[in-house]
């Protein structure tokens, strides 16, 4: 009897696994030591300590514009590592007391142009970064964020501009790593490959740096076809030790460009909580058919309904790629694209809105990627191929 | 070299894709005078907020979140304030749960908020955490008469008011059916057991062993029977407790609707009752008329016409079960007389049933979970 119990509590089990009737209420856990929930700061690192110091002091005094910068920075790069925007939001509600102002000091104004740049409130942001720079022409920083905001929106005149104003703020890497970015896009990706290599082979070059400029080198390669120089570029990038969810995602896109599916799995499997990078471990797991992509696609499903629900639009260029690559929805898909075409212009929002137009066999909407790709003279082989597909579907 | 050094941490953008931001549910369901509501807040933002990992590891366990309910309690109800008409209302903590989001654990806050008098205008002001995090929102459901709005409170939009308005007496009523229909589909547990009763409906038992029912009509009144035993008995226990003659702890309820199942499951395996099925649907459907009740509260009971809404959402629940049996008799008529009818559909079927109700049965009678979200 007691056998038959067990065997048809499995056999329950299984029946309720698969077809997803599980019941989610809320309860009360029996064990105190059930580890509910990880932290990404422990109490007991010195670094923690610091921060708390930091906000001891700021509990004081909120107006306390020193320790606020240096706890809002800490925060976003915390933010930039873990991808978790919730550092941002604390960044922003430690800025505060300069939020709203009209014209708050240099340093505070530069974090709430980064925080904007983040939310793609990209006019907002440059509008900050030009009041910064009237009063402080030299702030490097300043202009290089200005740059990536530019090169965002497909501004290249002018993001070159702002890069040659670092010529004698920086460090001659930092110029040649602003420029390459936007030159690999613009048709001079030889040059700025073998500019960037020359880089990374001098060993001063800090880990930060080194990472950032190995990922910019990786991804001009990749563009281009050259798979093994991006493969090392990659490898390079990672070997600084410095998780960095951009340099995940990057290198994640070129995986799963070739179909390497394992390595994917293998890269992500234990970032299920990034959006993007549970996106591209859902799609290479339907490449693999694998039972969890169906989970996952779920979850993903979940996770954009509740974007929406409070009303933000930052993960447009994700979700249209979702709902193409997994949901195969081309008719939803679409309109998403072209959303995010008119935010941001970076050649992954061109694959997006090429490939979403092939699908639907819309040559219209594809024109203004394709625009966009002769203009510029833009060098990337997989956009090349997807706007002589969309000039090979008939009307 | 200053320069450098400010740039070694803000170079290119931030990945846009970041996960989940910062949210909490805010469910509110109004009753006449009273708000019975639930939150759900991440753990992680309470920490941020009060600090509730005190042994400083990064993990924060039921232990640390069980001591601190305290902390948890005034720090949030300090940052929610109702009132009704221009009164404050007076807001009581029930319990403190937990559940999973998809981005991690939440703390379930449920509450019930006395308003003195009938609620015309409900103003929910909302200030949790956007001292902390300038982006965090609220999500706000809120249920009355059948009806669900939603809003969002942000730092920019922290008070808002909420007409508790008055509804034609027609659109009150369809709303009703209409929760009524989908909350039998939806409502698993309440399928199972209506199918576990009809899967013999179109045999008879001679001499231990299942024949097929050779009329029709003495099917139709099998079916009828117990369709109407079961409805007779769940209307009963639904107006009962709706009009809080009767009320049961809603573990109990839940436990014994799952405990029905099984045990329907297992009259199909031993049948010794069958000639009075009438009377097991009627026992059991006492039980399950407290489960409808339970979800008729969940969605806000205008008191001034708390019998339309009752009988409207009675009528749904009834439509939607014979909708099922609309389904299911023509087909089970048809191939009742196939070999695998009774091996195959009933023994198999009710195996199925019984397995997938014992785990709710577990599940709900010792809280625990057998699926981890």
């Amino acid at each position: 009897m007691i056998r038959f119990l067990i065997n048809i509590h499995m056999i329950g089990w299984f029946i309720l696994s698969q077809i997803g009737l599980v019941t989610a209420e809320p309860y009360r856990p029996q064990d105190d030591t059930q580890v509910l929930e990880r932290l990404s700061f422990k109490a007991s690192d010195p670094d923690t300590r610091k921060l708390e110091r930091l906000r001891a002091e700021l509990r004081q005094d909120p107006r306390n514009l020193d320790s606020a910068v240096k706890l809002a920075t800490r925060y976003i790069e915390q933010g930039r590592s873990e991808g978790d925007p919730r550092f941002l939001g604390q960044a922003q509600a430690i800025l505060s007391p300069w939020w709203s102002e009209p014209s708050p000091p240099p340093a505070a104004l530069l974090l709430r142009a980064t925080i904007k740049q983040n939310a793609h409130e990209f006019d907002q942001a440059l509008a900050d970064l030009d009041q910064l720079l009237a009063t402080q022409p030299t702030n490097a920083q300043a202009w290089l964020t200005k740059a990536s905001i530019l090169l965002v929106q497909a501004r290249y005149d002018e993001a070159r501009r702002a890069c040659q104003r670092l010529a004698r703020l920086a460090a001659s890497h930092v110029l040649i790593g602003c420029l390459s970015d936007i030159a690999g896009v613009t048709g001079q990706s030889a040059r700025s490959r073998q500019l960037l290599r020359e880089v990374l082979s001098n060993p001063d070059i800090v880990r930060r740096e080194r990472v950032w400029i190995a990922t910019i080198l990786a991804e001009i390669a990749a563009r281009v076809g050259a798979i093994r120089e991006a493969e090392q570029s990659f490898s390079e990038a990672f070997k600084v030790g410095i998780k960095d969810q951009y340099l995940l995602g990057a290198y994640a896109d070129f995986l799963l460009d070739q179909q390497r599916y394992q390595d994917v799995i293998f890269l992500l499997h234990s970032e299920t909580r990034a959006d993007g990078l549970l996106l591209r471990l859902a799609i290479a797991e339907q490449g693999l058919k694998l039972p969890t992509f169906e989970d996952h696609t779920a979850e993903l499903l979940a996770r954009f309904a509740a974007s929406r629900e409070r009303g933000t639009s930052v993960h447009v260029r994700e979700e249209a790629w979702f709902t193409l690559a997994l949901l195969h929805d081309v008719t939803r898909a679409l309109p998403l694209a072209q959303a995010n075409w008119a935010v941001q212009r970076e050649p992954a929002d061109a694959r997006i809105l090429l490939e979403s137009a092939v699908a639907a066999r819309n040559r219209a909407a594809a024109k203004p990627a394709i625009d966009w790709l002769n203009h510029n003279h833009v060098e990337d082989f997989r956009l090349r191929q997807l706007a002589q597909q969309i000039q090979e579907v008939a009307f | 070299m200053r320069m450098l050094l400010v740039i070694t941490w803000l170079l290119f953008s931030l990945p846009a894709w970041a996960h989940k931001p910062s949210d909490s549910y805010l469910s509110l369901s109004v009753q006449n005078d009273h708000v019975e509501g639930q939150w759900d807040i991440a753990l992680r933002d309470l920490d941020s907020a009060i600090g509730l990992d005190r042994d400083g590891d990064g993990q924060l366990t039921w232990g640390e979140v069980r001591n601190q309910h305290d902390q948890i309690k005034s720090y949030a109800l300090s940052r929610l304030a109702l009132s009704a008409d221009s009164q404050a209302c007076t807001t009581q903590l029930l319990e403190q749960l937990i559940d999973h989001h998809t981005d991690g654990a939440y703390s379930v806050l449920r509450f019930r908020s006395d308003c003195h008098g009938p609620i015309g205008q409900l103003a929910v002001d909302y200030r949790l955490l956007f001292d902390v995090d300038a982006q965090h929102k609220g999500l706000l459901r809120l249920t009355q008469r059948g009806h669900t709005s939603t809003a969002i409170f942000s730092r920019e939009s922290s008070t808002q008011n909420f007409s508790i308005a008055e509804q034609s007496r027609w659109t009150e009523s369809m709303q009703f059916i209409h929760e009524g229909i989908w909350h039998i589909w939806l409502g698993f547990d309440h399928v199972l057991f209506l199918l576990a009763l009809l899967l013999p409906a179109v045999l008879i038992r001679v001499d231990d062993r299942w024949q097929a029912a050779k009329e029709f009509s003495e099917v139709c009144w099998n079916i009828i029977t117990i369709v109407t035993a079961f409805t007779l008995a769940h209307s009963l226990t639904l107006s009962l407790a709706t009009l809080d003659v009767i009320r049961l702890p809603s573990r109990l309820v839940e436990s014994a609707i799952a405990g029905s199942v099984v045990l329907a499951g297992i009259g199909n395996l031993y049948p010794i009752m069958l000639d009075r099925r009438w009377m097991v649907a009627f026992g059991f459907g006492l039980i399950h008329g407290f489960g409808f009740a339970s979800v008729l509260t969940d969605l806000g009971l205008p008191q001034d016409s708390l019998l339309l809404s009752l009988v409207s959402f009675n009528i749904g629940v009834e439509i939607g079960q014979l909708v099922i049996v609309a389904l299911f008799l023509p087909m089970a008529y048809l191939i009742r007389r196939s070999w695998s009818y009774p091996k195959l559909i009933l023994t198999g079927g009710s195996l199925t049933v019984i397995a997938i109700a014992l785990i709710w049965f577990t599940e709900r009678a010792f809280e625990l979970q057998v699926f981890p979200a």
